[in-house]
């Protein structure tokens, strides 16, 4: 009996953090989905997380009030962050905003009110797994939406060509700010959902390795079609499970087991599979096309 | 003759020492079809560049319907009413036809966010107007049948006329072709330059840079020779053609 207890504890996890993995995948998501390859969202996670704790523990109010708060704060953070830095380009972009998710790390390892590095503790534990995965399905539904609409053209336009995009009317600007605060808002909600289901947040949750997990979610998925990031994160968040299984019997420790197939997973896709999984069915149908004869 | 919808006055371009643009002023009036013609390196893409504001000018003043145009970003030049195509074709590739035109139709359509994300009806019916639209300029442009081919499966011809299709979809007062025949057989020149005077009939203004003189004497009312950044002709074409400073700009002084 204790033991089925145990095995649903850690299920129950994994299943969370593939929902939360997801969401901090579209997070990325968005702003890629315009061009723009902006890596704060570990920053942005980490205000929405301790946003979220602060209120529930310090101010008593109600869960709802600090997600909408956890999603809110880094929006509004993103517009004088976005500002800016929008105007770099490809990896002049990436270094800036990384350079602002270790610049809030580091701000909360020195912040005594929030306990510094070792971070918040005993936070009420109030979200539950399928609350997790109902809002993870409400970003995809309207992230989908916005595909093949007039904005979801405008954002494509931007990504392929941004000049000649600007030229057709489009405030290319406000649609990159736009995207980046959605993905803001995505990567708090995230953050302040894992702050109350994990009971604790400390600064080292949101180094750098973190938004480095969320571009390979997103990469390894593929970009392509909306439920690639979140595909990414599931496979690459499994992943780790089935290596504790297996590494036993190899002689290897599972955390650098990890780390060496989560690498060549990343060589393989990013070689033979450049859109990602989310390709991988119409890789499949042209090989098949290829062998047969004509 | 009616008054200009663009004015360029005095208009200065300077990358570092080279003077792209050296102090050109002509004017394009409403329903017309306005030639920009030159030698290579004349400084005629530059002007559509500065126009569009793709560039900003070092000096002098563009106008469009009396009210300036220089300093502003694109897509508020855009929004003005003023459409371009580009010289090296700029579609997006991985856009079909069709959807690239309906990105041009970006300033004409006002759907609505809530109704689009909540799957309401009315959203449809905007989206099926606006394709129709876009299929209905496919179709004005001869390329009824490559709706739905991605851009870059389409021949160059073909790419040149989505990129007009795609321009038009604005419903530009001013259209900028920047050499919108280049790479075309001369049947496809031809239907190009039925087009432009189409559009013309349309009520719209076009200015026309061109290296096919056959084209540029056909099509347009007026043309402007520049050579070197300054205006060196202007007028009619049956003019320009005879002018001695054309000539000369074109095949050189006599000996």
């Amino acid at each position: 009996m204790e033991w089925l207890l145990e095995e649903y504890a850690t299920y129950q996890s994994t299943v969370a953090y593939i929902g939360l993995n997801g969401l901090l995948a579209l997070s990325v998501y968005t702003t890629l989905s315009c061009g723009q390859l902006a890596l704060g969202n570990a920053g942005f996670a980490a205000i929405g997380a301790y946003a979220a704790a602060l209120l529930t523990m310090n101010a008593h109010a109600p869960f709802a009030v600090a997600l909408l708060a956890a999603a809110a704060l880094p929006a509004l953070v993103a517009v004088p962050l976005g500002l800016p830095v929008l105007r770099l380009k490809g990896i002049f972009l990436a270094i800036a905003t990384i350079g602002f998710g270790e610049v809030v790390r580091i701000g909360l390892v020195n912040w005594e009110y929030v306990n510094g590095a070792q971070g918040l503790v005993a936070i009420p534990q109030k979200a539950s797994v399928g609350l997790i995965w109902i809002l993870l399905g409400v970003a995809l539904l309207l992230l989908w939406r916005l595909r093949g609409s007039k904005w979801g053209f405008a954002l494509e336009a931007i990504r392929q060509d941004e000049p000649a995009a600007r030229t057709l009317g489009i405030d290319t600007t406000r649609y990159k700010l736009a995207m980046l605060m959605v993905g803001a808002a995505l990567a708090g909600l995230a953050g302040g959902l894992e702050a109350h289901f994990t009971f604790m947040v400390a600064p080292n949750g949101f180094a750098f390795t973190r938004v480095v997990d969320m571009l390979v979610f997103a990469v390894v998925g593929g970009v392509a079609a909306v439920w690639g990031p979140i595909l990414g994160a599931a496979f690459l968040t499994l992943l780790p499970e089935v290596l504790r299984e297996v590494s036993p019997h190899l002689g290897i420790e599972p955390g650098p087991l990890r780390l060496l197939v989560n690498g060549l997973i990343l060589l393989a896709v990013i070689l033979f599979l450049p859109q990602g999984l989310v390709s991988l069915p119409r890789w499949w149908q042209e090989r098949r096309g290829a062998r047969r004869p004509a | 003759m009616s008054a200009p919808l663009l004015e360029v006055g005095a208009l200065e371009m300077a990358f570092g020492g080279v003077r792209a643009v050296d102090g050109a002023s002509f004017a394009v009036a409403a329903g017309q079809v306005h030639g920009l013609i030159g030698p290579n390196g004349a400084g005629k893409t530059t002007v559509i560049n500065l126009v569009s504001g793709l560039l900003a000018p070092t000096a002098g003043a563009i106008a469009l319907e009396g009210r300036p145009l220089h300093g502003l970003p694109p897509h508020r030049i855009a929004a003005r009413g003023v459409a371009r195509t580009f010289q090296s074709i700029r579609l997006f590739p991985d856009l079909s036809a069709r959807d690239n035109v309906l990105v041009g139709q970006h300033l004409r359509r006002r759907p609505s966010l809530a109704a689009r994300l909540l799957m309401l009806p009315a959203s449809r019916a905007e989206e099926r107007q606006a394709s129709a639209r876009a299929d209905a300029l496919l179709e004005r442009v001869g390329l009824a049948g490559r709706i739905h081919q991605k851009a870059r499966h389409l021949s160059y011809g073909e790419q040149r006329r989505v990129e007009i299709a795609r321009a038009l979809a604005s419903e530009p007062h001013l259209l900028l072709l920047d050499e919108p025949t280049a790479g075309m057989n001369p049947v496809e020149v031809q239907e190009v330059a039925a087009l432009i005077r189409q559009v013309a009939a349309d009520g719209r203004s076009v200015l026309l840079v061109e290296h096919n003189v056959r084209l540029v004497m056909d099509v347009c009312d007026t043309i402007t020779v520049l050579n070197f950044g300054r205006v060196i002709a202007d007028g009619k074409p049956a003019a320009v053609a005879v002018d001695p400073a054309v000539i000369t700009a074109y095949l050189g002084a006599p000996a």
